[in-house]
């Protein structure tokens, strides 16, 4: 009896958290997809017929057991990489992953320079 | 002479930030999905509004030409389109029309079509909408045209014109 009643109480318990772990993989997808006929929104955030429509695609892909990634490039065939706010990184988009990092080595290095030049200065 | 570092630097990266600016505002920004034109269409299965009998792609492959129409009772700009669609039915016997109805009531379409004409040689039932996902649809009115081995020749985005109804009957002459 004992033994039973521990079997629902993992049942209920489990259950709900394996619902809460595919809604929550779902509001990742959601969240990354451009809803394309909005202004600045993502699937996530609108209510329109296409993103309602979008979010029934991807649920059901979801509970096929499609990876992520499965479910992006499918959508990438059909739309292009707008669709997505992180695209793949590629030849034509490398400046947008790669610019951040340059910038920030760019910055570093005229602040050496400015700072080596200064010192030169002041030891002069 | 001295050569000043930083001076070269800061200079080589406004001046690569101008060419990317100017690079960006010479690109057309517009979105859409022409670039499906070439790649051949997704399998589907789609009941008929009037019959229940399927409509899928191998259906299609019987026709030389077919042209996939998406289109609603409850959207204005499908009206406008309408006559072009009717003159291309009238017009030549080698294309067939698919009219794909999104997410409508049976009812509507049918008194819709009564009051129009009914252009399609097919009239099938997108009730949820996802078979407009497999076709890279994000609004209605959108029309494909592919051919016999199920390849899209066209995509257009929006209601059909009268360039685009003369493009239409270019490709299929």
């Amino acid at each position: 009896m004992i033994l039973k009643k521990i079997l629902i109480i993992y049942f209920l318990l489990i259950f709900p958290l394996q619902s809460n772990e595919v809604n929550q993989e779902l509001i990742e997808i959601y969240k990354n997809l451009r809803c394309l006929i909005c202004q600045g929104q993502s699937v996530a955030d609108s209510n329109s017929d296409f993103a309602t429509t979008l979010k029934l695609v991807v649920q059901d892909q979801v509970e096929e057991g499609k990876t992520k990634k499965e479910i992006y490039d499918f959508l990438i065939s059909k739309y292009g990489e707008w669709i997505v706010y992180q695209p793949p990184l590629n030849k034509n988009n490398f400046l947008l992953w790669f610019l951040p990092y340059f910038i920030l080595a760019l910055g570093g290095l005229i602040i050496f320079i400015i700072i080596r030049k200064s010192n030169n200065n002041k030891a002069n | 002479m001295k050569i000043n570092f930083s001076k070269i630097i800061i200079f080589s990266f406004v001046v690569f930030l101008i060419s990317v600016f100017w690079m960006g505002l010479k690109n057309n920004n517009n979105y859409n999905t022409k670039n499906l034109t070439g790649s051949e269409i997704s399998s589907f299965k789609l009941p008929s509004i009037y019959n229940g009998d399927i409509i899928s792609d191998e259906t299609l492959k019987q026709n030389q030409f077919t042209l996939i129409n998406f289109f609603a009772s409850w959207c204005a700009p499908c009206r406008l389109e309408h006559k072009y669609l009717i003159k291309l039915a009238n017009h030549n016997k080698d294309i067939k029309i698919l009219g794909i109805n999104f997410k409508d009531k049976k009812k509507n379409v049918i008194n819709f079509l009564n009051e129009l004409d009914d252009p399609y040689d097919y009239v099938v039932e997108d009730q949820d909408g996802k078979t407009s996902i497999l076709f890279g649809i994000y609004g209605i009115p959108e029309t494909i045209l592919i051919n016999k081995e199920l390849i899209i020749i066209k995509k257009i985005v929006g209601p059909i014109d009268k360039k685009q109804f003369e493009e239409i009957l270019n490709f299929i002459q």
